[in-house]
């Protein structure tokens, strides 16, 4: 997901708009397989702090954070043998910039068959940043009920926090400057091969 | 939805008639209303993006489910909600609607749902206030939120309603119910036939402005086997001063879904919906076994009601005000 310069995601809709690979200030910061070898060592993170994959609950943030909470499932079932549930949890009704953007239509919320109530649930977003969208998740996940811990785990965190929010889990730390923009690209969602881009602001 | 200049200058965003909506918007406000259905089976049936908002149901005429359901609605998305009746208001002690509506607007109030017995109401109070109007139904012109509830339901047994056959039948010169589900069915590319004894189908009706490509007919046993879906409306005696049928029983026998006609829809698509808006004539435009036969969406679309005005009401009210 693009992460352009104001405090807040961009709608998903437009973040398909600019192709990050044709600017020619824009550079791969993560590529296919640093994604993949980033998933599968978080993956593995989540597991060696639970001891194991009881009573977890993998939740991913629309839209990108719902393709990589499943592929971190999926690595998770590879290696402990079981099914770990996922599922999405959609922040836009909790969002404290609503009425400063035009109408968003909220996206699908997907809470597994076991519920939350007493589990570990971890949070995945593609992109952390202001740390307004897992304030919002964290209000979100208390109308659904009480996990016995919330765990937060991102693809890429870009810095810049405006609330006291940390991450658990880090695919890669990338220091920015606030006037980039970070965009994830996965091969689910936007049909060209897994990359990690920054681009705009000064060349550093 | 219809962004009208008010009285305060800036713009504000209003839903007076379901010509207002294009086919996009009806998707948007369907979807949502989807996603908002599934907060009625939470133990915590709220969620906070109307807080500090005001929306005032005014109500000119009686209405139970639309009222209720406005006011759930508005309850679940975390807005104050206040109810005020056109009988125990100052319309009663001889007020104008202008002037209770703009009293009301003057304690500043976000949005007006409005219902009243005059055609049009709706669209007038939009010219009087600063705040987003939504048309509960006025008179006999249009309901939108009913037909938006209608679609709904209807996609949710259906699938998409593209290409599908809706009958609507019943009172046509009165319905509101009825135009605004023609003009919502249409967006939406269903195929619409609409039927009435010649008493009740208004003489313009063929041109009606906001739509084209429907059907009429006098004849509800040759529209009803290929029907996917039959809208029975109700005999709003309230409306009606005598002359439109000679008798109940004979309405029943021509225009009514009876028990008979009931078989025929079944055997000829077992996969048929039945809807009805509410308030049921039992026995009258609709045979007790067809209002609870296991294709009737009387209760669903009750239930619908609160998840699509949750919708609307979002929609209006949660995103900036250009």
């Amino acid at each position: 997901m693009t992460r352009p310069d104001s405090a807040v995601p961009t709608v998903p809709e437009a973040d398909v708009s600019s192709d990050p690979a044709s600017g020619s200030d824009t550079r791969v910061v993560m590529s296919s397989g640093d994604i993949s070898r980033a998933l599968r060592r978080v993956a593995h993170e989540v597991l060696e702090h639970n001891k194991g994959a009881a009573d977890l609950v993998v939740l991913g943030i629309p839209t990108r954070g719902v393709a990589l909470a499943r592929r971190l499932a999926g690595v998770m079932e590879s290696v402990e043998g079981t099914a770990v549930p996922v599922g999405a949890l959609d922040v836009t009704m909790h969002r404290d910039d609503l009425r400063r953007q035009p109408t968003r239509s909220p996206r699908h919320t997907e809470i597994p068959a076991v519920g939350i109530d007493d589990k570990v649930v971890v949070l995945v977003d593609d992109v952390l940043y202001s740390g307004r969208t897992v304030r919002a998740a964290l209000d979100a996940l208390s109308d659904l009920g009480r996990p016995r811990a919330v765990r937060l785990a991102v693809l890429v965190d870009r810095g810049h926090r405006e609330l006291p929010i940390r991450a658990d889990h880090v695919g890669k730390n990338l220091p920015t400057a606030g006037s980039e923009r970070v965009s994830v690209r996965l091969s689910e969602h936007d049909g060209i091969d897994d990359q990690v881009t920054i681009s705009g602001g000064q060349s550093r | 939805m219809s962004t009208v200049a008010t009285a305060g200058g800036r713009t504000r965003r209003h839903l007076l008639s379901s010509a207002d909506l294009d086919r996009a918007q009806v998707r948007a406000i369907l979807d949502t209303a989807g996603e908002m259905q599934g907060i009625q089976q939470r133990e915590v049936k709220k969620l906070p993006v109307l807080r500090g908002r005001t929306v005032v149901n005014l109500f000119f005429e009686d209405s139970t489910r639309t009222r209720s359901s406005f006011e759930i609605a508005g309850k679940w998305l975390s807005a104050d909600v206040v109810n005020i009746s056109g009988n125990g208001s100052s319309t009663s002690k001889g007020e104008s609607l202008r002037d209770t509506v703009l009293t009301v607007a003057a304690m500043g109030v976000d949005a007006l749902v409005v219902r009243h017995s005059a055609s049009g109401a709706a669209h007038q109070v939009s010219q009087w206030v600063d705040a987003h109007v939504v048309n509960a139904g006025d008179g006999t012109h249009e309901h939108p939120t009913q037909a938006l509830l209608d679609a709904y339901s209807m996609e949710r047994r259906l699938g998409s309603l593209e290409g599908r056959h809706v009958v609507i039948v019943g009172d046509l010169t009165h319905s509101r119910v009825a135009r605004s589900n023609l003009i919502t069915l249409r967006t939406l590319g269903a195929r619409v036939t609409l039927v009435a004894p010649p008493t009740l189908m208004p003489s313009g009706i063929a041109t009606w402005s906001q739509v084209d490509g429907f059907e009429l007919s006098h004849d509800l046993d040759a529209v009803l086997p290929t029907a996917d879906a039959v809208m029975m409306l109700r005999v709003q005696r309230e409306r009606m001063s005598g002359g439109f049928f000679p008798t109940a029983r004979e309405y029943t026998v021509g225009f009514g879904l009876t028990r008979p006609r009931l078989q025929a829809l079944v055997t000829a698509n077992p996969d048929a919906v039945i809807c009805h808006p509410g308030p049921m004539n039992r026995g009258l435009e609709i045979a007790a076994d067809a209002a609870d036969a296991a294709q009737s969406l009387v209760l669903d679309q009750v239930s619908a009601g609160v998840a699509v005005r949750m919708s609307v009401l979002y929609h209006l009210l949660a995103g900036e005000e250009s």
